[in-house]
């Protein structure tokens, strides 16, 4: 008896600053994860660049990043690059990206069973259930759980419990520690997929800024197209990597602003 | 500073590229970027030559289809080359007789140029090979070979029989290298280490690698075994190749087995 997979969609938020090879791989190796777990089929990948307004220093114009992101999966067929987070007015929190792009999913899923429904409206027998989303995330992403006051409660519950991680571990980082160092994480451990990433490829966007900025060479770490679009548009210079120094990260400054807020040190 | 005196360097990487990875192209752009950078060169041409299959490497495929990975994986760079010479050879080549040949091919193609003043220049060098002795590099009127590896190949002159002593003599004396660190490996210690590779320590151009972009062709190979995803740890192209070719499967890994390596059959046969 075959068992039904359940579709799934993989969501990265992040900068993006710039999109890199290894950004890429993520979604290859979380899709080749959860395929291996026999519970899954990934249908999807969405890369969602932050807006502007994460206030985070060096980070050049989310029009650049979405841009040079839609160059780097060009050639993909499966992974594609969303700009609803990047034209929002303010910094978004994840668990409201996700929130969007699962009532995206819902609207679109709903729209062709409705085109697959029978005369009495109930869904044909071969349709599949509506497809999940899960965050898929570097391991040091799950550290910033620990970062105070970045997150709130309630939404590392969303993310963890409502919508489930896939973490990929770079290089010495240990995604088990950190989950197991937060008891909302190890509560939804079940619901947090980590991927071990044997092949130790640590191509950073802030490694690539610096050699960019020194004149050094960036090619086989980001595609060829995003360093042509780099060059074109002079972006990721000494000037570059000083924007937003000395502001507070949209975040910190938004949930300081948050009643209710914790006062422990 | 004057580019007049820039010393012109052919990059030459030998090796199973069993398959090609970005690793391996990181490491020209790498060496390229190092070298530059010390005022002294400038770096005009890169050279990948993949060894014949009569390496006897477990795992090794064919050397059409390595070369015509490594072909398209530098489609897209205007200055690394794919060299079949090697792998065309019958017999298994030893490193430094590669080094050899293509040095004298760089020789011949710059006799073919007109736009050095070959008088001037060689007798320039004499006397700085006077004066540097045991550490003086082949020079020819400004154009240097630099043998090009990670550290996983300097650290491999210490395996019993795999290398020639007059080889490394050859290659790290006569010509110079240039090597990528790997994390995990210390290779200022091993020429420490080795009074050899001390005398030469001159000829050796360390490069550092910041990025960590540890791409193994062993794992690439296990994880398409796995039915694991390669991109973007190889070229597009390449991984393409690879699927239309059916590489790289239990059986191909299974290839040599129990074979010994030409290099260890050769040199113990001599003595």
């Amino acid at each position: 008896m075959a068992t039904c997979r359940i579709p799934l969609v993989l969501l990265a938020c992040g900068s993006f600053n710039p999109i890199t090879n290894q950004h890429m791989r993520l979604f290859e190796l979380a899709r080749d994860h959860m395929h291996s777990t026999g519970q899954y089929q990934v249908v999807g990948g969405i890369v969602s660049p932050v807006s502007d307004g994460y206030g985070k220093q060096g980070l050049v114009l989310a029009q650049h990043r979405i841009a040079m992101a839609k160059l780097a999966l060009q050639s993909s067929d499966w992974v594609t690059v969303d700009e609803w987070e990047s034209q929002q007015a303010d910094w978004t929190e994840t668990v409201v990206t996700m929130r969007y792009h699962c009532g995206r999913i819902l609207k679109e899923y709903e729209q062709s069973t409705g085109e697959h429904n029978d005369s009495s409206g109930n869904p044909s027998p071969l349709s599949s259930p509506c497809p999940q989303l899960k965050l898929l995330c570097g391991a040091d992403f799950l550290d910033t759980f620990q970062v105070p006051d970045l997150w709130l409660d309630d939404h590392v519950e969303e993310v963890a419990g409502h919508f489930g991680l896939i973490c990929v571990s770079r290089g010495g980082l240990h995604p088990e520690q950190a989950v197991a160092a937060s008891d909302t994480l190890s509560r939804h451990s079940h619901n947090i997929f980590l991927v071990r990433e044997w092949v130790r490829n640590e191509t950073s966007a802030t490694e690539v800024r610096r050699a960019l900025r020194r004149g050094l060479s960036v090619k086989y770490l980001i595609p060829d197209s995003v360093i042509e679009y780099i060059h074109q548009h002079n972006l990721y210079t000494e000037d570059s990597e000083r924007r937003n120094k000395g502001t507070v990260l949209r975040p910190l400054a938004k949930q300081a602003t948050q009643p209710g807020k914790s006062l422990d040190d | 500073m004057d580019g007049q005196h820039l010393t012109k360097v052919v990059l030459l990487a030998c090796g199973s590229f069993n398959p090609i990875t970005n690793m391996h192209l990181r490491m020209f752009e790498l060496a390229r970027d190092h070298l530059e950078d010390t005022g002294q060169y400038r770096v005009v041409k890169g050279i990948i030559s993949p060894v014949g299959d009569a390496y006897k490497k477990k795992g090794l495929i064919e050397a059409c289809h390595r070369l015509e990975m490594a072909r398209l994986s530098t489609d897209s760079s205007d200055w690394i080359t794919v060299d079949p010479w090697e792998s065309l050879q019958p017999e298994w080549v030893e490193t430094a007789k590669v080094v050899r040949h293509y040095y004298k091919e760089m020789l011949e193609a710059e006799q073919n140029t007109d736009d050095l003043d070959t008088v001037k220049y060689a007798k320039k060098r004499r006397i700085e090979e006077n004066h540097f002795g045991a550490s003086s590099h082949q020079k020819k009127d400004g154009l240097q070979l630099m043998f090009l590896c990670g550290a996983d190949v300097l650290e491999s002159f210490g395996v019993p029989n795999l290398w020639k002593q007059e080889d490394i003599d050859e290659i790290v004396g006569r010509y110079g290298m240039v090597c990528i660190t790997r994390s995990g490996s210390d290779p200022h210690k091993f020429i420490h280490q080795s009074d050899k590779l001390w005398k030469y320590r001159q000829n050796i151009h360390m490069v550092r690698e910041w990025v960590t972009n540890e791409i193994s062709a062993t794992q690439v190979r296990r994880s398409l075994r796995r039915g694991r995803s390669v991109r973007y740890l190889l070229p597009d192209g390449v991984v393409h190749y690879i699927q239309e070719h059916a590489l790289y499967s239990a059986e191909s890994e299974q290839r040599n087995a129990g074979v010994v390596l030409a290099p260890i059959q050769k040199n113990t046969e001599v003595s």
